[in-house]
């Protein structure tokens, strides 16, 4: 029936006022959206932006009528085509949700049932909701799977869901939201969990099918240069409160509010690079593999000189964190040699001495999992203290107080659990217990990958500032090209276990490129409402040259 | 070959092998039982002379490793040998003839008491999770927590007490033989088939409803609920199929039990089963008896295992359908 409606475009789809939102811990409540208002008119994208926790997700789902077990929706109204959801029953919501408000979660790969086939999991909602016959759904959804350009459109749904990509899931999933040709489909951070040369063609098919099914949208990100190409309005959310909203190319050019001001913060740190022939490490034509067949590294050379960063980029499956494991010798390599201080280092961990472990030192993606929450901050930064350099007791302490200093912490915080911390002050202690260690070099594994954009920055300058006083080098691995402008000296780019290219930021980050760091260069979203519509153009362009 | 079915060979190899490893176990442990079978027989008042004169006429003075060969020999081919209980006599009984009609019997109330147990705590486990922590839960909960934390004796007595004694729609006792009918048969082990189901129900459904509340956190359920897919059909479309792995693994545990811990339930129903045969022989020290109860004992738990593993390897589609 509704797919029959008229679809009359300017029209209000959907009208929340005064949505206030509360969740549990430990058994007591605490408001997490504190009075939004939102208004979407059929066909609009509207995208709602903020650091983690500012409650887009759960303004998102709110909007189905949905909260997460542990959130209850305690005030405000959301009216959606004139239906009152919170008044609607739950069938009535059920009725609703899949048919007339679809949902592209975060990460496909979970999202999809691991049991079943994709396109079982595609017709579902269609043939649940009686809205087609499962033949129909099934052939529409071999339509939509190719209007999303998937390869093998006819066959890729008999696959199971660990049998495809992450970029060919999300665009699934997309499938998945449009087979009943909802009114709304909620987009929940659909492509955070790409990779940049993967997130461009996933946008683009986004974009292009809700233009074609003149489908609202609410499209929930925290990268805002994503946000740019694919919503018409932008609303930025802080705490649970909206900060402003406005058209896009208004709030790009003008943002009014400080706060959204700093959310381009990380673009406009920087540093000039500085070249040095100390070379500190060179791994040097190395092979490393996960058991026969599974060559990881092949053939790699890096670099790192002394007092220098250099970051090393590819997407996820190029081999920067294998990489970090041979450093390190968590993972010896099986061909080529490590140099450290112009000396060949053992291979395997076990076979090095406990100075050359001192030396080098590594700060991990998650501080959450890398830190034991049931040590305190002493132990945690007292244990390397202890072991490494010998300090016991009241030495110890004044050791740990001095590192929370240079990590810009008070002595305060010394009796603590990580439990307690936020996740930036989580991933300073991560900082201070490897600098504990006095290291000539820190590899830093996407050490500001899980944080929010504000706290990125102050990371990242925290860094900068240690290795000013300390004179150490960082092997910085990421896949935020953003981050690597800002702090790098050299660049590595790594593709399918090989090294594309190492060099001077400045020599790496301009023309002329070899194909693939062009690729991966030119997939990094600008915040230009533009960037998206001219890549596609310019590529397209040139494959029509080569053929 | 697909891949699966070269696992699933793989585990039966080393199935093969925990068998044999523990034929050798049960040989031991078996030999350093205080006593044999001819001061059993013979009585305190027999003579060191007449024991030894008696160990040698059924050949326990050969060292220990000729007579495990010869029985493990016999084994491979299907012999278990003979009894000794028949060795002083003219009459020689092989065990495998002893301890047949007793393992069709116990095989029987496994079976019978399986095909009502399993589908009834698969039921009462995904209602108790579809439904969970209200009233009902919490009743299912109660109920079959208290009946597994009862003596297994208690419940057999209090279930004959009742059936049998008050309402007299069941025999106290079920002794059957070979010539019971099967009609009659299945109405004789209905009271232990009963009991055992009290007995082992309230594991395998806790294990399902645990199995199915531990997937509703998946954002995959999330999913199906933001879908408009009733839950009825979230739980049973979208987590059960996640949830066969840990749920075998319980089944198979219990339906092991009832094949190797029941001799119990035997004893108070005097229920001619494998397990009062085998603790009649372990005081007799009939060991050939002993050796091959074990020995089945042994192999039910395996080829069960085995059975659970193979359920979570064709319900999981990243081991049934590689890349």
């Amino acid at each position: 029936m509704s797919t029959e409606k008229k679809r009359v475009k300017g029209e209000v789809l959907l009208e929340i006022r005064g949505l206030k939102i509360e969740g549990s811990s430990d058994g007591v409540w605490h408001p997490i959206v504190k009075g939004v208002d939102l208004t979407l008119r059929r066909g609009e994208v509207l995208g709602l932006i903020g650091e983690s926790g500012a409650g887009k997700s759960t303004i998102g789902l709110a909007a189905m009528g949905f909260a997460r077990p542990g959130c209850r929706i305690v005030d405000g109204s959301i009216v959606f085509d004139g239906i009152d959801l919170r008044a609607a029953s739950d069938e009535a919501l059920r009725e609703l949700r899949g048919s007339r408000i679809a949902y592209v979660a975060q990460s496909a790969a979970a999202s999809f049932n691991p049991a079943h086939r994709l396109i079982e999991q595609t017709v579902e909602t269609a043939v649940r909701h009686g809205i087609k016959s499962r033949a129909d759904a099934e052939a529409d959804a071999r339509d939509l799977y190719k209007r999303l350009q998937l390869p093998k459109p006819d066959t890729i749904g008999d696959r199971y869901p660990h049998q495809v990509s992450g970029g060919q899931l999300q665009r699934a999933m997309t499938a998945m939201a449009m087979s009943c040709r909802p009114d709304l489909i909620i987009f929940d951070e659909p492509t955070t969990a790409l990779d940049v040369t993967t997130q461009v063609e996933v946008l683009a098919a986004m974009r292009d099918i809700v233009e074609q099914f003149n489908t609202a949208a609410i499209y929930i990100t925290h990268d805002l240069a994503v946000v740019a190409q694919m919503a018409h309005r932008i609303m930025v959310l802080r705490h649970g409160k909206e900060v402003e909203q406005a058209p896009t190319r208004e709030m790009l050019k003008e943002p009014k509010e400080d706060y959204t001001k700093t959310l381009w913060a990380v673009r406009k740190l920087g540093k000039p690079e500085s070249i040095s022939d100390d070379i500190v490490l060179r791994v040097h034509e190395v092979d490393a593999s996960y058991g026969p067949g599974m060559k990881v590294l092949d053939n790699v050379t890096v670099q790192l000189p002394r007092g220098r960063t250099v970051a090393v980029v590819g997407e996820s499956g190029s081999g920067k964190s294998t990489l970090a494991r041979a450093i390190t010798g968590l993972l010896p390599p099986t061909k080529g040699e490590i140099y450290f201080n112009g000396k060949p280092l053992p291979r395997a961990l076990k076979d090095r001495d406990k100075d050359t472990l001192r030396r080098i030192q590594m700060i991990y993606q998650s501080a959450d999992t890398s830190l034991n929450p049931r040590q305190t901050i002493r132990d945690l930064i007292g244990r390397p203290i202890e072991f490494y350099l010998g300090l016991k007791g009241a030495e110890c302490d004044r050791r740990v107080v001095k590192l929370l200093e240079a990590i810009e912490l008070s002595e305060h915080y010394i009796d603590r659990l990580p439990g307690e911390l936020s996740g930036g002050q989580k991933q300073r202690i991560s900082i201070a217990r490897a600098l504990a260690a006095e290291p000539e070099i820190i590899i830093c594994d996407e050490v500001t990958s899980a944080l929010d954009q504000i706290v990125q920055e102050e990371i990242l300058t925290l860094l900068m500032r240690l290795q000013k006083e300390t004179n150490v080098s960082y092997l910085f691995i990421t896949h935020d090209i953003a981050t690597v402008r800002a702090i790098s000296d050299e660049i590595v780019v790594m593709h399918q276990g090989k090294v594309v290219q190492q060099g001077p930021k400045t020599k790496v980050l301009n023309p002329p490129y070899p194909a693939y760091t062009e690729l991966l260069l030119s997939s990094v979203p600008e915040m230009d409402p533009d960037w998206l519509t001219r890549l596609l153009e310019k590529r397209a362009a040139k494959s029509r040259e080569k053929a | 070959m697909h891949p699966v079915l070269r696992t699933v060979l793989q585990r039966l190899g080393l199935g093969l092998l925990t068998l044999f490893i523990v034929s050798i176990v049960i040989f031991m442990s078996l030999e350093l039982l205080p006593g044999g079978f001819a001061e059993a027989i013979l009585g305190q008042g027999a003579t060191p002379e007449t024991v030894a004169a008696f160990n040698k006429e059924i050949g326990l003075d050969r060292p220990a490793y000729v007579r495990y060969v010869e029985w493990i020999a016999g084994v491979v081919r299907g012999d278990f040998g003979s009894s000794y209980a028949g060795l002083g006599g003219s009459i020689k009984r092989s065990v495998t003839e002893m301890i047949a009609p007793r393992l069709y019997n116990t095989f029987f109330l496994a079976i019978v008491t399986a095909i009502f147990a399993v589908p009834l705590s698969l039921f009462l486990g995904v209602m108790a999770a579809l439904y969970r922590n209200s009233f009902y839960d919490r009743t299912v909960n109660a109920v079959t927590l208290t009946t597994i934390a009862a003596p297994e004796f208690f419940i057999a007595y209090i279930l004959m007490f009742i059936f049998a004694v008050k309402l007299r729609w069941f025999y106290p006792t079920s002794t059957v033989s070979e010539s019971t009918g099967f009609v009659e048969h299945l109405y004789r082990a209905a009271l232990p088939a009963i009991t055992l189901t009290l007995v082992i129900v309230a594991h395998m459904m806790r294990m399902t409803r645990a199995a199915i509340i531990n997937l509703l956190a998946s954002p995959y359920i999330e999913m199906a609920q933001l879908k408009g897919i009733p839950n009825r059909e979230v739980i049973m479309k979208h987590a059960l199929p996640n949830a066969w792995a840990p749920i075998a693994t319980v089944i198979a545990f219990n339906l092991a039990y009832l094949v190797v811990g029941v001799v119990v339930v035997e004893v108070v129903f005097v229920y001619p089963g494998i397990g009062q045969l085998m603790v009649d022989s372990v005081s007799s020290r009939d060991m050939p008896v002993v050796q091959a109860c074990a020995l089945i004992f042994a192999a039910t738990y395996i080829l069960l295992n085995l059975s659970a593993d193979i359920v979570s390897i064709i319900t999981n589609p990243r081991l049934l359908h590689p890349k």
